[in-house]
């Protein structure tokens, strides 16, 4: 097929750069576990099972080479959040950020949200670039001045210093759930916020932290009754009544916060009735969604399940509107990779900016592209192989019959412990952000 | 492109949409057989409660103050037993100390991304 695929015909993908440490001995707490641009796609945040966050800012393009966007470059680091343990429920409380979501700007600072399995922070990144000098009753180093000794007075004034950029945690919203977060979203009214974990949905506003609404509430009276979870939940990027939560299942459901205080009610539910016939064991299992996003017109919204990406039009509850199939060819492994615990692995999905492509990871560290336009997709791969500056992808494709092609890949020589879970796709640009287990690669397209 | 050719792809694509859904399903199915031939006593639901109980209780650890105090209450002049192999299993009369207790050390290293 002409070109790479992935945002029309001709965009052709290349590497710019690459994150982290080359060896192979991966430490638990370098796993990478969310990665995620800010609205201006500026700031790309990464959060790791060590409770850090990473943050990279591109540089301005240089007039020198226009052919070049800005390479990403460390802008703050900071330790999030800590190991806890919780004494009272025997309850281990990992470190490891489930999800960054960062504010629209309003400010020069930038705020973002990091939450772990139990306990929400807001962060204040700002940027300090002058330092006051010459204060009457403070000598340069702070020590004070006696102030008999002071026989003139000046006005202090600000000069210029070093950058220095200081992360700061603004707010800690704790104690309001039982079970792990999954999903945190910020209303598009900039004033709350949505975390959902395993049964139950709350609502913030961003400037309270002893009190949150309970919003959903899934827990069934009696547990034996348990037969499903939520596993992603995202506020409607222009609608500030409405939010989604997708469950393990395969279902999702709309709700309108204008209807009840409570939305165990949903407003719409979205839901593809299964063929009988296909059922089997493993049904359930892969039919659970690990990720939901909606488009940024708000028009769309798409899921993420174990074999596919699917489109879903808001306005047609009975199946999605595409349904792209991200490695098929795993059907005749579902035995091992249940023995494994694969199964469970939760992938997650983006929009490009336009909406045109969608993108998610796969094994092997390979990840796709489908293009909803051209009805085009790619499978590309992230690895050192491939690192050469501005070097072009190459396609990759995996074989599942006898024959196999030269540069084909065979299913069985995939590697399972190599997964890319977490993609971040420029609001704006044809740059990407992709993570593997613990490197964080940046795509851009030629130029 | 002749009418006919227009009307016969949309049929001839249905047949293989049946197909391949139907090589699907077999190919599930085949897989399903294997898991049940390695694992005969596999759960009547099939990713129903079993493993949702699981998911919810990730990160439970079995340290549990009150046993503790009154084990090391009662066995004051005894040795504690000490811990199994596993230590993360609490069987019987093992009775878990702090010590059991995988070291919870936060990250003080800076991460490798911003090296």
């Amino acid at each position: 097929m002409a070109g790479a695929g992935g945002g029309g015909n001709d965009v052709q993908w290349c590497f710019s750069q690459v994150k982290g440490a080359i060896d192979d001995d991966v430490a638990e707490a370098d796993i990478i576990s969310t990665v995620e641009f800010n609205h201006s796609g500026e700031l790309l945040a990464t959060g790791d099972k060590g409770g850090r966050v990473v943050i990279f800012q591109q540089e301005l393009e240089s007039k020198n080479q226009p052919q070049c966007r800005g390479e990403y470059n460390v802008y703050s680091t900071f330790q999030s959040h800590e190991p806890e343990f919780d004494y009272l429920k025997s309850l281990e409380i990992e470190e490891k950020i489930n999800k960054i979501r960062w504010l629209p700007q309003k400010n020069a600072a930038q705020f973002l949200l990091s939450t772990n399995d139990k306990t929400i922070k807001l962060w204040k990144i700002s940027e300090r670039d002058k330092r006051p000098e010459g204060y009457n009753l403070k000598e340069e180093d702070g020590r004070y001045r006696d102030p008999t000794t002071v026989t003139t007075l000046r006005v202090p004034v600000f000069h210029p210093m070093d950058l220095m950029v200081e992360a700061s945690p603004r707010r800690v919203f704790a104690n309001a759930h039982t079970y792990h977060i999954n999903s945190i979203s910020v209303n598009s009214d900039c004033e709350t916020y949505l975390s959902a974990d395993d049964l139950r949905i709350n609502l913030w506003n961003l400037e309270i932290t002893d009190h949150s609404f309970n919003i959903v509430d899934i827990k069934p009276a009696n547990m034996e009754e348990l037969t499903e979870v939520i596993t992603a939940a995202e506020f409607h990027p222009n609608q500030c009544n409405t939010f989604v939560y997708s469950s393990s299942k395969g279902t999702i459901r709309l709700c309108d916060m204008r209807v009840s205080a409570l939305c165990d009610q949903h407003s719409k539910l979205f839901e593809e009735p299964e063929d009988p016939s296909n059922r089997s064991f493993f049904s359930e299992i892969i039919s659970s969604i690990s990720d939901v996003k909606f488009s940024h017109s708000g028009r769309y919204m798409m899921t993420r399940d174990y074999l596919t990406v699917k489109i879903w039009d808001l306005n047609m509850e009975s199946r999605p509107v595409e349904t792209y199939q991200v490695h098929e060819y795993l059907r005749s492994k579902l035995c091992s990779l249940y023995e494994n615990d694969c199964i469970f692995d939760k992938f997650e999905c983006c929009w490009n900016g336009n909406d045109s492509v969608v993108m998610t990871g796969s094994y092997n560290n390979f990840f796709r592209m489908f293009d909803r336009g051209y009805r085009q997709d790619v499978t590309l791969e992230a690895s050192r192989e491939s690192s050469k500056p501005r070097s072009v992808l190459k396609p990759r494709k995996v074989c599942t019959g006898g024959k196999r092609k030269k540069d084909e890949i065979s299913v069985d020589s995939l590697d399972f412990n190599k997964k890319i879970l977490h993609t971040a796709w420029h609001p704006q640009d044809n740059i990407i952000a992709v993570a593997t287990t613990n490197n964080l690669y940046i795509f851009q397209d030629k130029l | 492109m002749s009418s006919e050719n227009l009307s016969d792809t949309p049929m001839e694509y249905e047949d293989e949409k049946q197909d391949s859904q139907e090589k699907n399903a077999n190919l599930v199915k085949g897989e399903e057989v294997k898991l049940k031939a390695k694992y005969p006593g596999l759960g009547q639901k099939p990713g129903g409660s079993d493993f949702l109980m699981k998911r919810l209780q990730k990160g439970q650890k079995y340290f549990d103050s009150g046993d503790y105090n009154m084990a090391k209450a009662k066995m004051k002049n005894k040795q504690l037993p000490v811990a199994g192999p596993d230590k993360n299993l609490v069987t019987g009369d093992h009775i878990p100390t702090p010590q059991d207790l995988p070291q919870r050390r936060s990250s003080l290293v800076t991460s490798k991304l911003a090296g």
